[in-house]
């Protein structure tokens, strides 16, 4: 979604990059609707499991998703410090779980570099490309395949 | 103090048509939807000139134009009739009826307010 | 331009409206229902279209709308009859109007063979009535676009050069009508005046002592003498409205030697005497054209009295006389979204006090109460405003079987019952395409062709009823056919053939009936032109689910088939019972609840591989846990710690849900689960209860089925319910 601005030479973008575990990512601040904590998701039946439920954003229903899980990582586990990121997908407002948000990095997409090739293939599905920012390394995550993919099973 | 002008036509696009017309030209328009709404208007607004289309449910124009004429209170109110019919026949009804004068649609709204103001004159 | 852009949008509206009327009374015509208003309410409708359609200069839709009118006049004055053939006419007319209205509203082509082959068919009705009238109509030679409006100067400028003016003597004699009607002397001197150089004298010779004078009266007579450019005709013009109302000479004294006769010549020689007061008499004299027309003039009062007293008892009719206003609709979409918001608060409101233990005390009950019950007013006032009858809906549903008729070369005619059954705007736009697709279904497929029919007994036409009514809290939508009835041998075959049903399956009747709702299962093995892309009953049942909305079939062997829509009156609330289902809290809608009970031990039983049922009014009801079908938990619950729903299904079969613990029962505002997320198998919606935390609205019908299939034990009894 946010592919156009990595058109020839490159333009500055700003990423909000956040924790999972002890790795780092970052996703286009454009589809950043905003940042909130933790609460409690209503669980929905049949859904898979990195699908933590659904709370109430401002009388809208938000699913969350649990980004550690979705990217083959172990389940976070969502205290009152865990942070809830709300995105926009495609026509669609969801939450993402991750531990925290670390930083709000402004850099070229000329700087993407490609995923190394040791990342699984779940995650290799959903990072775009790595930054490389003062020693760490962050993977940029693809949005929209975030929700699509192997779901809607009628069990 | 304006001069005020009752419309009576069923169309709400007519009436908003000729409302824009007239208010523009500085009349103030009065609105009734069908011959039995534009009697009851016309009493309790009393206006200069009166323009009214022939074929509306309830009461139309014919019906409409005999009973303002046999109130001696109107008797010399203008009536304008505003229709497309263009025969021979309807013109004569609403003559005899007692029309003052005919206006075809589609009208221009430059020529209406000009017959308007001399007849309201 | 943006009023003009305004008034065009009114124009097209009201076109629709204008339509609806057309449709109504045609239909009405056509079934023998209709009475004189109805003809002319059909005659204005298609006059109304052409005004407006003039006035927008829509030459296209202005030039068929005035055939048709004539037609339709015609009609009208009784010179043409209503036979079959005319009405057939008429209705295809009025769809080609429609047509034209929408090709003119959007700037699309039309059908322009289409269009010509009804013009020409209108005018060979004009022909006929006029043939058989003996031809002496003449009404219909102008084209409303070329004339000239009367009153009108000509030509505000006078002639550059007046050397080719002429004088004209011009004697006007005024009677009593002529101020009657509105018109004065003055204003037609000035007219005059237009037209070049005038001078003026007054003759008041005939004017009788004061004593004698009416007041009403006129005696003067005017000589004017003008010097013009113009011809006579213009002259003329200036009088064309009161030459009834007086006597008048024009009579040029130059040029054109012997003054040629006026057009004009005064009618009788009245004379102005003091005997000039009558009115009547004076318009009887002066009737050009004939006594038709006084008859005419004369019975136009009978009539106006009539209308009057028609008029009387429907002066309660909103439409003509309310005074309405036109909203933006997202205005109304945002105030119907607050007022939900307003609901939920309130209800976490009353929560929040009850849990602050402040509700015992009884003023602030009564408070929160008069709070809740405000609240409820206020939004069923709001979702009134978007509430609208279903008939412009069935409406267009006419339309399609006429047009499916003659495609089919059946004979089909639609009923429809309860137009006016009001459901909310947005329900409404959601079911135009399902309806549509059951139409056409039951026209294509349902009624069988005239000849099969007559094999059978059956009226050559046959018959589609389409109902809309409210019952219990919900619109029940029916489409129903006297066509043959699902073929259900063939319907069976198609499934096994399609792998959707396993070939020694044993299937009732109602489970066969139910297979066309299975995806993949197309309606027509030869997939009809008139249907579409074979639309399946699949789509269709979807789009009414994701209305929130249940659909069913019944179906008799050679007596037809019924399809039953039942959708909630409104997409934004509905009426549960809150729960409790290990540890999470469901709703349940109200509507598909028939009891609640505490299960004893005696009532429930053990039935085949795990499954349960519990005794009901006699039968029994296989027992479902929710929390253990939902995922909630691993195994069953104790059903005698909790409570059991009992609920009725679509199809009318019946379930009994365990759950822990009834909460209780509110109106809870629906929020979608799909427009984030999915569609949850088993999950209609979600709410936001009072505590901020979102619950989940249970699906009855989906969920039930999902569980049938986990437990195919069960299924014959799914047949036996109370």
């Amino acid at each position: 979604m946010t592919e156009k601005n990595a058109a020839a030479g490159g333009s500055a973008c700003e990423f909000i990059a956040f924790r999972i575990g002890a790795q780092e990512f970052c996703i286009d601040i454009m589809s950043v609707r905003e940042i909130r904590g933790w609460t409690p998701a209503t669980e929905l039946p049949h859904a898979p499991s990195y699908v933590r439920g659904v709370i109430n954003l401002r009388g809208s229903v938000l699913p969350i998703v649990d980004l550690a899980e979705r990217l083959g990582f172990p389940p976070i586990e969502a205290t009152a410090r865990q942070v809830i990121i709300v995105v926009q997908v495609g026509g669609q407002i969801i939450g993402l779980l991750v531990d925290a948000v670390s930083d709000i990095l402004t850099q070229s997409t000329e700087n993407i570099q490609p995923t190394p090739e040791v990342a699984t293939d779940v995650a290799k599905s959903f990072v775009r490309g790595v930054l490389a920012v003062d020693g760490r390394m962050i993977g940029l995550i693809e949005l929209d395949s975030l929700m699509s993919a192997p779901l809607e099973k009628a069990a | 103090m304006s001069i005020t002008i009752l419309t009576v036509d069923d169309s709400r696009t007519m009436r908003d048509m000729l409302k824009v017309a007239l208010t523009e030209a500085g009349y103030r328009v009065v609105q009734a939807v069908d011959g039995l709404h534009g009697l009851e208007v016309l009493t309790q607004e009393a206006p200069r000139v009166i323009i009214t289309d022939i074929n509306m449910p309830k009461l139309d124009g014919f019906g409409f134009i005999e009973r303002v004429r046999g109130n001696q209170r109107f008797l010399g109110v203008p009536i304008l009739v505003l229709t497309t019919e263009s025969s021979v026949e309807k013109k004569n009804i609403a003559r005899r009826a007692g029309a003052t004068g005919w206006i075809v649609k589609p009208f221009d709204s430059v020529k209406l307010v000009d017959v308007v103001r001399r007849v309201a004159a | 331009m943006d009023t003009m852009a305004a008034i065009r949008e009114t124009f097209f509206q009201e076109c629709e409206e204008q339509l609806g009327e057309l449709e109504v009374g045609l239909v009405a015509m056509d079934e023998g229902e209709a009475d004189s208003e109805t003809v002319n309410a059909v005659f204005r409708a298609v006059h109304s279209i052409k005004g407006g359609a003039g006035a927008f200069k829509l030459d296209r839709l202005v030039r068929f709308a005035h055939k048709f009118e004539t037609a339709l006049d015609l009609v009208r004055s009784e010179k043409l009859a209503l036979s079959t053939a005319v009405l057939k006419t008429m209705l295809r007319a009025a769809d080609v109007l429609a047509d034209l209205v929408k090709a003119a509203r959007t700037d699309e082509p039309v059908d322009e063979a289409r269009v010509e082959s009804l013009i020409d068919e209108l005018e060979g009705l004009a022909e006929q009535a006029r043939g058989a009238s003996g031809g002496d109509q003449a009404n219909d030679q102008v084209e409303p676009l070329d004339f000239q409006p009367v009153m009108l100067s000509i030509d505000d400028e006078p002639e550059a050069a007046p050397t080719a003016a002429t004088t004209y003597a011009i004697r006007l004699t005024p009677w009593p009508d002529l101020y009657r009607k509105g018109n004065e002397t003055v204003r037609l001197l000035r007219e005059l005046a237009r037209l070049g150089e005038i001078s003026t004298a007054c003759d008041a010779r005939a004017l009788p002592l004061l004593d004698k004078l009416d007041p009403e009266g006129a005696y003067l007579t005017w000589r004017v003498e003008l010097a013009t450019a113009q011809d006579v005709a213009a002259i003329e013009e200036v009088f064309e409205f009161v030459v009834d109302d007086c006597e008048l000479e024009i009579v040029p004294s130059r040029s054109g030697a012997t003054g040629e006769a006026p057009r004009f010549s005064p009618i009788a020689d009245i004379g102005v005497g003091p005997s000039a007061a009558e009115p009547i008499e004076s318009r009887e004299r002066s009737a050009p054209d004939g006594a038709a027309r006084q008859d005419e003039a004369r019975s136009q009062p009978p009539r106006a009295a009539q209308e009057v007293e028609k008029a009387r008892p429907e002066q309660g009719r909103a439409e003509a006389a309310a005074p309405t206003i036109r909203v933006d609709l997202e205005r109304v979409d945002r105030l119907i979204n607050l007022v939900g918001e307003l609901v939920i608060n309130q209800a976490m409101l009353s929560q929040r006090v009850m849990e602050a233990g402040l509700a015992r005390s009884s003023s602030v009950a009564a408070g929160l109460g008069a709070l809740e019950q405000l609240t409820r007013e206020i939004q069923e006032g709001v979702m009134a405003i978007r509430a609208q009858p279903v008939k412009p809906l069935f409406q267009r549903m006419s339309r399609i079987v006429r047009e499916l008729t003659e495609a089919t070369g059946k004979s089909v005619r639609l009923r429809t019952e309860g137009e006016a059954t009001e459901v909310d705007r947005t329900v409404i736009e959601r079911l135009a395409d399902p309806l549509t697709h059951m139409i056409r279904n039951a026209v294509d497929h349902g009624v069988e062709p005239p000849d099969v029919r007559a094999a059978a007994g059956k009226a050559a036409q046959g018959e589609v009823k389409l109902s809309a009514a409210h019952r219990s809290g919900r619109i029940v939508i029916e489409v129903s056919d006297d066509g043959a009835g699902i073929d259900r041998p063939r319907v069976r075959a198609i499934a096994v053939k399609k792998e959707l049903v396993a070939p020694d399956a044993q299937l009732s009747d109602a489970d066969i009936d139910n297979l066309l709702f299975l995806p993949g299962f197309s309606t027509a093995a030869s997939v009809s032109n008139i249907s579409g892309r074979g639309v399946g009953m699949d789509v269709v049942k979807r789009s009414i689910q994701a209305l929130g909305g249940r659909i069913s079939i019944s179906s008799r062997q050679g007596l037809g088939s019924t399809f039953s829509l039942s959708l909630p009156l409104t997409l934004a609330v509905l009426d549960g019972m809150v729960v409790k289902v290990a540890d999470q809290t469901l709703v349940v809608p109200l509507t598909a609840i028939v009891e609640t009970l505490r299960p004893k031990r005696s009532d429930v039983h053990a039935l085949g591989l795990g499954g349960r049922v519990i005794s009901d009014r006699g039968g029994f009801v296989p027992l479902i846990d929710v929390g253990q079908e939902l995922g909630y938990r691993d195994g069953a619950a104790d059903p005698f710690g909790g409570v059991v729903l009992v609920v009725e299904t679509e199809v009318s079969t019946r379930c009994a849900l365990v759950v822990d613990a009834i909460h209780d029962q509110r109106q809870v505002v629906i929020k979608s689960l799909e427009a984030n997320y999915r569609q949850v198998p088993g999950i209609a919606a979600a709410t936001i209860l009072g505590d901020g935390r979102v619950a989940l609205i249970l699906d009855i019908d989906t969920f039930v089925a999902r569980t049938n299939r986990a437990a195919p034990a069960s299924e014959p009894l799914l047949a036996a319910t109370g």
